[in-house]
C-alpha cells in the first residue's frame, strides 16, 4: 500500500514531532510510506480568510505532489477536510478528483482503513481529548452532541488500545477551541477566551496531556497553558499512538 | 407597479430551485401511538407547570374547583355540564376588556397533545377569544379519547376544519426572560388545571 | 446602538471581554439552553427525520414562493383580512404609520417581532410621536434599558436580574434593589395588563403563515401576543415573506422542532391561529420582502430563508456565547445573522461571516438543516471579491500564496520564520502580534520535519 505522507506546514516548522511519529506509525503498521518533499501546505488559510480564488498555486503544488498513491493520509482533520472539500484544478480536475478521495486523516485511515485493533503502545497519563471541529463536523470521525445518532470516536477507539491510557471525561465533548485560523488573531479576545475555556475544562477534570487530530488546536490550546505556566502538555494523537511500550 | 407586483416578479425571476415537497405519511406512522397517552399527558403537562388530574366526572371537577376556588370570585365557564358557573353565551356581548377581572374560566377541548401538553381550542369553545388568556387562572376539560400522541396527529384531527381562531394552549403563561429563570403568569393565566374525563 | 456602529465584531467582542466573569456567566447560560435542546431532541427518535422533513418543506416554498403568497394572499383576503406589500423597511413602516394615522391612533402594544427590529419600526414611529412599548418581558426590559434586543429568541439574556430590577425600579416602580424575578414579573404583568387594556392597536410578528388557508400563527409563552390582539382594535402582523408554508399540516412538523431547538421546551405555551378578524374588528397583514427576494436569487445563500428564528444557532456557537449578542450589531445576531446581514448592507456587515471559527455546530443544530458555516466560508470569498477587506490583509494574502506555492520561497521562509520564534522572540512577541497577548508562540524545533526527513533518507542510504 503507497501512502503518501500530508505534513501540513505548520506541523512540518513547528511540530515535527508529530509528523515523525506518524511516518513511523504507519511504517510500523505496514504502509510504504513516501513524503513529497516539495509539499508546502493545503491553501486553507488563505481560502478561509476569503482568498480561496489565490489558492490556485497551492492546487496544483498539492496535485504535483500527491498524484498516484494509493492514499494521502494527514495528521490534521482541518488540513485534509480543506483538500476533501475545495481542492480542484481547471486543467487537472479529474486527478483533483481523485485526490479528493483518497486523501485521508490518520485516525480515519488507522480505523477505517487499516482496521487496526491493535497497537504495542503504551502511555500512562491521564490523556484529555480535544476533538477538533473540522475532524468531528467535517470528516466526522467522531460523532457529534448536536445530532440525534449514536456516539462514536475514531480516535477515542485507538487510544483505548493504548496501555495505561485514561482518557478523562470532559465537561464540554465537542465545544470549539476557537483557533479557527486567522480568527485566531483577528478575532484574539474571543478566541483567547475560547482557548482558555477548552483548557480549563481539561484540568478541571485532572488531565495531563491534551491530544487532538488536530494541531492547529493544540498549537492554541499549548499557548494557553504555556502562558499559564502549566505542567500540562499537548501532544498530538499520533506521537501518543505510536509511544512504544516503556 | 405596485409593490406587490415587483415583489412577486422579482420572487418568480428569483426562485429558480425546483424542490418537491417531502410525505409526512413515515413521520404520521413513525409517532402513531396509543400507548399510555395519558400517562404521557400527565407526566408532559406537569413539566410544563399545568396542574393534571384524572377524574371521573363532572362533579369531581366541581369538588376540585370548590377548593380551588373561593366562592364570590368571577368565573366564566364555556362547558355546559358544569352549570353552576356563569354561561360564557350569556355574558359573550359583553366588551373584552370587561374579562379583565375573571378569576377563572373553564373551556372545553376536543383535542389534547400528550407529547407537549397541549389542547386545542377554537372560537368555537372560547366564544370569547380573549377569555382563556385574561382569565388569571385557566380550566380546560378534555376526555381522554381525544388524546392524540402528537402534533402530527393532532393535525391529522384537525383536518380543513375552518375557524376564525384556534389555539394550543399547553400550561399556564410564563416566561423566563430573566436570567433563565422561569416564573409561572407573565401576562396570562397563572394557572392551567386540566381535567381528564374518562 | 448608534455607538457600536462603527466598531467591528471584534472590537465589540473585545470589549465585551474585558469583564471576564460576566462572559462566564453568559456563556453558561446559552450553553444551559442548548444543553435543554439537546434534551429536548434525544426525547425524539425521529429527530433527524423531522430535521429532513422540515428541510425539504422550506426547500419547496423556496421554489413555489410567488405562488404561495399569492395563494396566501387569496386566502387570507377570503377570510376577511387585509393584506399589505412592503418593498423594504421604509415602505413597511410607512404602511403601519398609515394604518394607525387614519383611525387616530397614537399609541400601540407590541408582540415579539424580529422584522420590525429589522426595519427599526419602533425609532419610525417614536420620531413621528407615536408611542410603542414591547410586551414580550425581554423585549421591554431592553426597551426601557434603551437597547436592542442581543437574541431573537431571549432577547435580555446579556442582562443580570440586578440590573433589570434597576430599570424596573426607574420606570416602573418596583422597589429599590428588588431583583427577585417572580417579583420583577409580577411588576411587568400589572404594568402591561393595563396597557394591553388600554391600546387600540397591536402588532405581532408572525412564525407562520399557511398559503393553504390564509391563517397565520405566532407562538409566546407570555400570552402577551394573544392579549394584545383580542383587545385591540386593529391587529397588524408583519412577516417576512419567507414565513410561508404550504399546508397546515405542515405546522405538525414545525411546531415539533421550533420550541424543542429554541429552548428545550416540547411547545410554546401558545401556538394561536388567526384566520379571521373579530366581528367588528380588523387584521392586516404586512408581507415584508426587505432584500429577501434578492437572497433568493443568491444561490449561495437563498438556504438562509429557511430559517423559523429559533436562535439555536446562537445557543450553540462559542463566538456568540463568548461576545454576546450586541456585538454582531444588527437585529439578527449569531450564526443566522451574520449569513443574513451581508445581503442587507455587505459593506456594514462585511466583519460578520468572519465572526467564526467555521466550527460547523450551527448547522448541525439548526432544525431546517441551513448549511450556514458553508454560507459564512462563502459570504468570505464574496466580500473579499467585492472588495470589503482591508487591503492590508488583501496584500499579506497575496505575499502568502505566492511563498506558499513554491516550495523554495517556503523552505526558505519556514526557516527565517522558525530562526525568528528561537534567537529573537521579543521580535514577534510583543504586543503588536495579538497571538502574544494570551498566548505564547509556538517553540520552534531544531529542524522542519522535512529537514528531518532529507537527513533520515540520507542516513539510510
Amino acid at each position: 500500500m503507497k501512502v503518501a505522507l500530508f505534513v501540513p506546514c505548520y506541523v512540518d516548522q513547528f511540530y515535527p514531532k508529530a509528523a515523525i511519529a506518524t511516518l513511523e506509525l504507519l511504517e510500523k503498521l505496514g504502509c510504504e510510506v513516501h513524503y513529497p518533499k516539495n509539499q508546502t501546505c493545503c491553501g486553507q488559510p488563505m481560502a478561509n480568510s476569503g482568498y480561496e480564488h489565490l489558492t490556485g498555486g497551492c492546487n496544483n503544488l498539492f496535485i504535483d505532489n500527491f498524484s498516484g498513491y494509493d492514499y494521502v493520509v494527514c495528521p490534521s482533520g482541518s488540513c485534509t477536510l480543506h483538500i476533501k472539500e475545495h481542492l480542484h484544478a481547471h486543467d487537472n480536475e479529474d486527478m483533483a478528483t481523485e485526490i479528493r478521495k483518497r486523501v485521508f486523516e490518520l485516525t480515519e485511515f488507522l480505523v477505517d482503513i487499516l482496521r487496526v485493533d491493535i497497537l504495542e503502545a503504551s502511555f500512562p497519563y491521564r490523556v484529555g481529548l480535544h476533538n477538533s471541529c473540522h475532524g468531528l463536523r467535517g470528516l466526522r470521525i467522531s460523532q457529534m452532541s448536536e445530532l440525534v445518532a449514536p456516539a462514536f470516536s475514531k480516535p477515542a477507539q485507538l487510544l483505548n488500545l493504548v496501555k495505561g491510557l485514561e482518557l478523562v471525561p470532559l465537561s464540554r465533548n465537542d465545544d470549539c477551541c476557537g483557533f479557527g485560523g486567522t480568527f485566531c488573531v483577528v478575532e484574539e479576545a474571543v478566541s483567547s477566551k475560547m482557548g482558555k475555556d477548552r483548557v480549563d475544562d481539561h484540568l478541571e477534570h485532572g488531565a495531563q496531556y491534551i491530544t487532538s487530530a488536530d494541531l492547529s488546536c493544540l498549537m492554541h490550546l499549548e499557548g494557553i497553558l504555556r502562558r499559564q505556566n502549566s505542567d500540562v502538555k499537548v501532544i498530538h494523537v499520533a506521537e501518543i499512538l505510536n509511544n512504544s511500550i516503556q | 407597479m405596485s409593490s406587490r407586483d415587483k415583489i412577486l416578479a422579482a420572487v418568480k425571476a428569483n426562485q429558480i430551485s425546483h424542490a418537491e415537497l417531502p410525505d409526512l405519511e413515515v413521520l404520521n406512522t413513525l409517532t402513531a401511538t396509543s400507548e399510555n397517552l395519558v400517562e404521557r399527558y400527565k407526566t408532559i403537562g406537569s413539566a410544563g407547570g399545568s396542574f393534571v388530574y384524572e377524574v371521573a366526572d363532572y362533579d369531581a371537577i366541581k369538588s376540585i374547583l370548590q377548593k380551588e376556588f373561593i366562592p364570590g370570585v368571577k368565573i366564566i365557564c364555556g362547558v355546559p355540564q358544569l352549570h353552576e358557573y356563569t354561561n360564557v353565551d350569556d355574558v359573550k356581548h359583553e366588551l373584552s376588556h370587561s374579562f379583565a377581572d375573571v378569576e377563572l374560566c373553564i373551556l372545553a377541548s376536543n383535542l389534547g397533545v400528550a407529547e407537549n401538553g397541549a389542547l386545542w381550542l377554537t372560537e368555537e369553545q372560547m366564544t370569547v377569544r380573549v377569555l382563556p388568556f385574561i382569565a388569571q387562572h385557566l380550566a380546560i376539560v378534555i376526555s381522554q379519547k381525544n388524546l392524540v400522541p402528537t402534533m402530527a396527529q393532532a393535525y391529522q384531527t384537525i383536518g380543513d376544519a375552518r375557524y376564525g381562531y384556534g389555539a394550543f394552549i399547553s400550561g399556564p403563561s410564563k416566561t423566563a426572560d430573566i436570567e433563565q429563570s422561569l416564573v409561572i403568569g407573565a401576562h396570562g393565566p397563572r394557572s392551567l388545571s386540566v381535567f381528564i374525563l374518562p | 446602538m448608534s455607538s457600536t456602529a462603527t466598531k467591528d465584531h471584534a472590537e465589540l467582542a473585545a470589549i465585551f471581554n474585558r469583564d471576564e466573569p460576566r462572559v462566564d456567566w453568559h456563556d453558561e447560560t446559552l450553553w444551559w439552553v442548548r444543553a435543554k435542546r439537546d434534551i429536548a431532541a434525544h426525547k425524539l427518535p425521529e429527530w433527524e427525520l423531522l430535521r429532513e422533513t422540515a428541510s425539504q418543506i422550506k426547500n419547496n416554498v423556496l421554489s413555489n414562493l410567488s405562488t404561495y403568497l399569492e395563494q396566501f394572499e387569496a386566502n387570507a383576503i377570503k377570510n376577511g383580512v387585509t393584506v399589505h406589500w412592503a418593498a423594504d423597511a421604509e415602505e413597511h413602516n410607512q404602511i403601519v404609520h398609515k394604518l394607525l394615522s387614519e383611525r387616530g391612533i397614537n399609541r400601540m402594544v407590541k408582540s415579539k417581532s424580529m422584522l420590525t427590529e429589522e426595519c427599526h419600526l419602533n425609532e419610525f414611529l417614536a420620531q413621528r410621536g407615536f408611542d410603542v412599548i414591547d410586551s414580550d418581558l425581554g423585549e421591554r426590559i431592553v426597551q426601557l434599558a434603551g437597547e436592542p434586543p442581543s437574541h431573537i429568541v431571549l432577547p435580555c439574556i446579556h442582562k443580570k436580574k440586578e440590573e433589570i430590577g434597576d430599570i424596573f425600579h426607574e420606570h416602573l416602580g418596583s422597589a429599590k434593589g428588588e431583583s427577585d424575578p417572580k417579583i420583577l414579573t409580577e411588576t411587568a404583568r400589572q404594568h402591561l395588563r393595563e396597557v394591553f387594556l388600554t391600546r387600540r392597536a397591536a402588532l405581532t410578528g408572525v412564525n407562520f403563515a399557511i398559503a393553504e388557508t390564509g391563517e397565520f400563527v405566532i407562538c409566546t409563552n407570555e400570552g402577551n401576543a394573544d392579549m394584545g390582539a383580542h383587545l385591540a382594535e386593529i391587529h397588524i402582523a408583519s412577516m417576512g415573506m419567507e414565513k410561508i408554508i404550504p399546508e397546515r399540516k405542515h405546522l405538525g412538523v414545525f411546531l415539533r422542532l421550533l420550541t424543542r431547538s429554541a429552548t428545550g421546551q416540547p411547545i410554546t405555551t401558545y401556538s394561536s391561529h388567526f384566520a379571521k378578524p373579530q366581528d367588528g374588528k380588523e387584521i392586516h397583514i404586512v408581507i415584508v420582502d426587505n432584500g429577501r427576494s434578492i437572497q433568493l436569487g443568491r444561490e449561495d445563500f437563498r438556504n438562509s430563508l429557511k430559517c423559523i428564528r429559533c436562535g439555536a444557532c446562537m445557543n450553540t456557537c462559542p463566538v456568540y456565547r463568548k461576545s454576546g449578542g450586541h456585538s454582531y450589531h444588527t437585529a439578527v445576531a449569531g450564526p443566522i445573522g451574520s449569513i443574513l446581514a451581508p445581503n442587507l448592507d455587505m459593506k456594514k456587515y462585511a466583519d460578520l461571516p468572519f465572526a467564526s471559527t467555521l466550527c460547523g455546530s450551527c448547522s448541525n443544530v439548526c432544525p431546517v438543516k441551513i448549511d450556514i458555516h458553508d454560507q459564512l466560508y462563502k459570504w468570505r470569498q464574496v466580500i473579499v471579491k467585492a472588495g470589503y477587506t482591508p487591503t492590508a490583509k488583501t496584500i499579506a494574502m497575496k505575499g502568502m500564496a505566492f511563498t506558499l506555492a513554491s516550495p523554495t520561497l517556503y523552505r526558505a521562509a519556514g526557516k527565517m520564520g522558525r530562526l525568528t520564534f528561537k534567537y529573537a522572540p521579543f521580535a514577534v512577541n510583543n504586543g503588536a502580534n495579538p497571538w502574544y497577548k494570551h498566548r505564547e508562540m509556538p517553540k520552534a524545533p531544531e529542524q522542519s520535519f522535512g529537514e528531518w526527513y532529507a537527513k533520515r533518507k540520507e542516513q539510510k542510504k
